[in-house]
């Protein structure tokens, strides 16, 4: 599954920045019919975690309340420069991943 | 013959209108419905405090599928007062608990945001889960001009 990960070029350490993901998922709310008539089964992400600095500094639990293509914001404190990573996967077991460097200064 | 057609795509229309209006009846019935019981599911029968939260929305969203939604919880986030969980709850929509996010003193903020679906005109219901067993409770109203999950037109 596609997704991408925007974080600031450099952070000052000790200072929250933004973490902006973006998934590419309908989140099919399992309300909707085709043309046909026929019931669109529910297909959502559940859960979206963000890893940084060797813990978890994020996570969120979705509902069918969250748009197509599920967009967050989110802040984290810079403590060490490294690797970010946010992994998801939806109710039918697929899952993404999107990583980014963060550089502190 | 070409009369003929015409009747007949006439009542196909009529058909396919009356059929639309008939779909649309049980969506457009969608109740407020009764969050308490989700709220106390949170707070653990603890009582919130009143306000204390940032809700931006939109006052008009246009369209119900995508409407931005940001959450601001004043808090030193620190290790021993910060806000642990945010909590959004849409009392329209057919299934109310639309996400929880889990922050921490590592967040250095407690500020997110997101695009929510809102199905119709309804009040967005934002619990955070603070440090020390406590909560803080807010809501927002937002006016729906064409709800999500309901038109079934919007397919891409």
């Amino acid at each position: 599954m596609l997704g991408r990960i925007q974080v600031p070029p450099e952070v000052k350490r000790g200072q929250p920045f933004p973490v902006r993901v973006i998934v590419q998922h309908p989140m099919e709310t399992g309300f909707r019919r085709d043309y046909n008539g026929k019931v669109i089964p529910l297909n959502i992400v559940e859960r979206l975690a963000c890893r940084y600095g060797g813990r978890e500094v994020f996570r969120v639990e979705l509902g069918s309340g969250i748009a197509a293509n599920p967009y967050f914001v989110f802040p984290v404190v810079a403590t060490a420069s490294g690797e970010i990573v946010v992994e998801w996967r939806d109710d039918r077991g697929q899952s993404g991943r999107v990583s980014a460097l963060v550089k502190v200064a | 013959m070409a009369l003929d057609a015409a009747m007949k795509r006439r009542a196909f229309i009529a058909l396919a209108v009356g059929g639309a209006a008939a779909a649309a009846l049980p969506a457009s019935a969608q109740e407020v419905q009764d969050i308490r019981p989700l709220v106390e599911a949170i707070t653990k029968g603890a009582a919130p405090e009143e306000g204390g939260i940032e809700i931006s929305l939109p006052p008009i969203a246009e369209n119900g599928h995508s409407v931005p939604f940001t959450v601001k919880v004043p808090s030193p986030m620190s290790e021993t007062d910060h806000v642990s969980a945010i909590h959004v709850i849409a009392e329209r929509n057919p299934r109310p608990a639309v996400a929880t996010f889990h922050l921490g003193p590592w967040s250095g903020r407690a500020e997110l945001s997101t695009r929510i679906r809102l199905a119709g005109t309804q009040k967005v219901t934002v619990v955070a889960a603070l440090s020390g067993n406590r909560f803080r409770i807010a809501r927002k109203e937002v006016v729906v001009e064409s709800a999500a999950c309901l038109d079934e037109g919007s397919l891409t």
